[in-house]
């Protein structure tokens, strides 16, 4: 099925605006998308009517949020294919979901000198910092998987660098900076094979194309809502059952306890575990109604539709004269991140031309500096696309890049 | 409003810099980076202010920022560099609404249109702050009442 964008816009107030007297091009929703009225009227609704704390009062109120919260941290384990709503942990965003797994591995996984864990050289520094850090206090050593001048991981040294010292690979599903969908089941193969676990950052392919963790086989995904259409403040952690049952709590509190008494405490059993305090209510149940969009139209008609726009992007921008493109350079395995280079013009410089033609790209070092280095630049220009983008906003990037070589001329 | 920030006199500067590269001697050096963006800029200068010399990469505000800083404050007095530097400061933290003097600014009142995009104030003073490190690092302040 083809999207209806005509339609699917219309859902989305802010597309009709006007930036610096021109249409709203919005193109960094990899960075954060944009919400439909459809999300926005859940969270009013539950504020204006069923507003109540969750899981621990007797009231009609507190039932119906602790309802509607359970009830979306359902309706998200089914779009991820859990195998139980217990597996997903609420957090913050992605960071904190992969903070939780970091700052407790040290405990669940006895973690040492001489024990590996292993990253790449993509990643988004909220999938790297962490594990630096894990490895500071532990005395663990970080090793990476580089990138290939196609922008590719490069899983030469697969079996060399994880191996039996290895207790844990960390790595991006889809890079936010070159686009690149990474297809883990080598790396999980051997992974598993070594008896380590695998964790996928998949802050930027949840809420662009199909994901089942079963099929995926990792042990962990960390993922975030405000670019899948929900609001900022929530994310989510999903975890093997059995492993989140080993793991300490990260942030205690309310909530994350069994029996507390002076002398200690017991813990409840995840995900209450791991969701100390008042949770982002009104935000969980923003994040479901936002996985109730996305089925509606599909994540297969999702995905389609953003190969379609990233095969026009890529073709009109490698036609802009002194536009290099990042990572890979045609649809097959990259997603609807495009970064680029315009020839002797900054980054900065792009996005603020862009800007004041309405065209709102994403420029600097994506919080992926290592990337950036690889290729040795020290910044790149992005655009992303989503369900909403049109190919008339990709023209009218090409129009902006044509006027941004003229002031630069 | 985008001609304001891209002035001939700024696109002149990055295209063309004044006094880019690092020379030895110096006394006081300083490594700035801008965190969000990744621009970097190294900055040194000798003792007397004779010689300022810098490098760096970033976007065009902050090439050419360095240009007209080395340009402006080359072979001041401390007291005459302090003077500017604060007037250089002062333009870019005024939103817009300071009216810059040329006697003191030189090429500087260029930043002007600079200082209404909040974003890229940071840009502007990315060598200024350098400076001002690298200058307290050779023994001279830009601030003649804090030596004395």
């Amino acid at each position: 099925m083809t999207l209806d964008l005509v339609q699917v816009r219309a859902d989305f107030p802010i597309l009709t605006r006007e930036i610096n007297g021109h249409p709203l091009v919005y193109l960094d929703s990899a960075n954060t998308s944009q919400k439909p009225r459809q999300v926005l009227e859940a969270m009013q609704d539950h504020q204006e009517r069923h507003n109540g704390n969750v899981s621990r009062s007797v009231h009609t109120l507190g039932t119906e949020a602790t309802a509607a919260y359970e009830g979306a941290r359902e309706k998200i384990a089914a779009f991820i294919g859990a195998a139980r709503p217990e597996e997903v942990v609420f957090t913050k965003n992605s960071t904190e979901a992969i903070n939780l797994v970091a700052w407790t591995a040290s405990d669940f996984l006895s973690l040492g000198p001489g024990d590996e864990i292993v990253v790449s050289e993509m990643e988004h520094h909220s999938n790297l910092v962490p594990w630096q850090l894990l490895c500071q206090r532990t005395g663990a050593t970080l090793r990476w998987f580089g990138v290939t001048d196609e922008g590719r991981l490069d899983e030469s040294q697969l079996d060399e660098l994880v191996n039996e010292r290895t207790k844990l690979v960390s790595v991006v599903h889809m890079s936010n900076i070159l686009g690149t969908i990474n297809d883990p089941a080598r790396i999980v193969a051997r992974a598993h094979e070594v008896g380590a676990l695998v964790m996928l950052d998949c802050s930027q392919s949840v809420p662009h194309f199909p994901v089942n963790v079963a099929d995926l086989g990792v042990d962990f995904i960390a993922f975030t809502g405000h670019k899948m259409l929900g609001p900022t403040g929530i994310g989510a952690l999903w975890g093997r059952y059995e492993l989140l049952e080993r793991m300490p709590p990260f942030l205690a509190g309310g909530s994350t306890i069994e029996t507390v008494t002076m002398a200690g405490t017991t813990f409840a059993p995840p995900p209450a575990r791991f969701e100390g305090g008042t949770p982002p209510i009104t935000e969980a149940i923003g994040l479901g109604a936002a996985v109730d969009y996305l089925n509606k139209l599909g994540m297969e008609n999702i995905h389609r539709h953003e190969q379609e726009i990233t095969a026009y992007a890529l073709k009109a921008l490698a036609d802009v004269p002194g536009v290099t493109i990042f990572g890979p350079g045609t649809p097959e395995g990259r997603g609807g991140t495009v970064s680029f280079a315009v020839d002797g013009v900054h980054p900065h410089d792009v996005g603020q031309i862009l800007d004041d033609l309405g065209v709102e790209v994403r420029v600097g070092h994506h919080c992926a500096r290592p990337v950036c280095t690889r290729f040795g630049v020290p910044a790149m220009t992005r655009a992303s696309f989503y369900l909403y983008t049109t190919t008339d906003e990709i023209d009218a990037l090409a129009r902006g890049l044509e006027q941004v070589r003229k002031v630069f001329a | 409003m985008i001609d304001q920030l891209y002035q001939d006199i700024i696109l002149d500067h990055y295209k063309h810099p004044h006094g880019r590269g690092l020379r030895d001697p110096f006394q006081g050096e300083a490594h700035h980076v801008n965190p969000t963006c990744g621009d970097e800029i190294t900055l040194r200068v000798t003792e007397d202010l004779s010689e300022i010399s810098y490098d760096g990469m970033g976007c065009s505000i902050s090439q050419a920022s360095a240009s007209v800083l080395h340009e402006l404050l080359k072979g001041r007095t401390p007291g005459e560099a302090f003077e500017i530097h604060e007037a250089f400061l002062a333009l870019m933290q005024g939103r817009g609404q300071v009216e810059p003097d040329e006697d003191v600014l030189g090429d500087g009142i260029a930043f002007a249109g600079v200082a209404k995009y909040p974003a890229r104030v940071k840009c502007a003073l990315l060598p200024w702050m350098a400076f001002k490190d690298a200058a307290a690092r050779a023994g001279i302040s830009v601030n003649p009442e804090v030596k004395a």
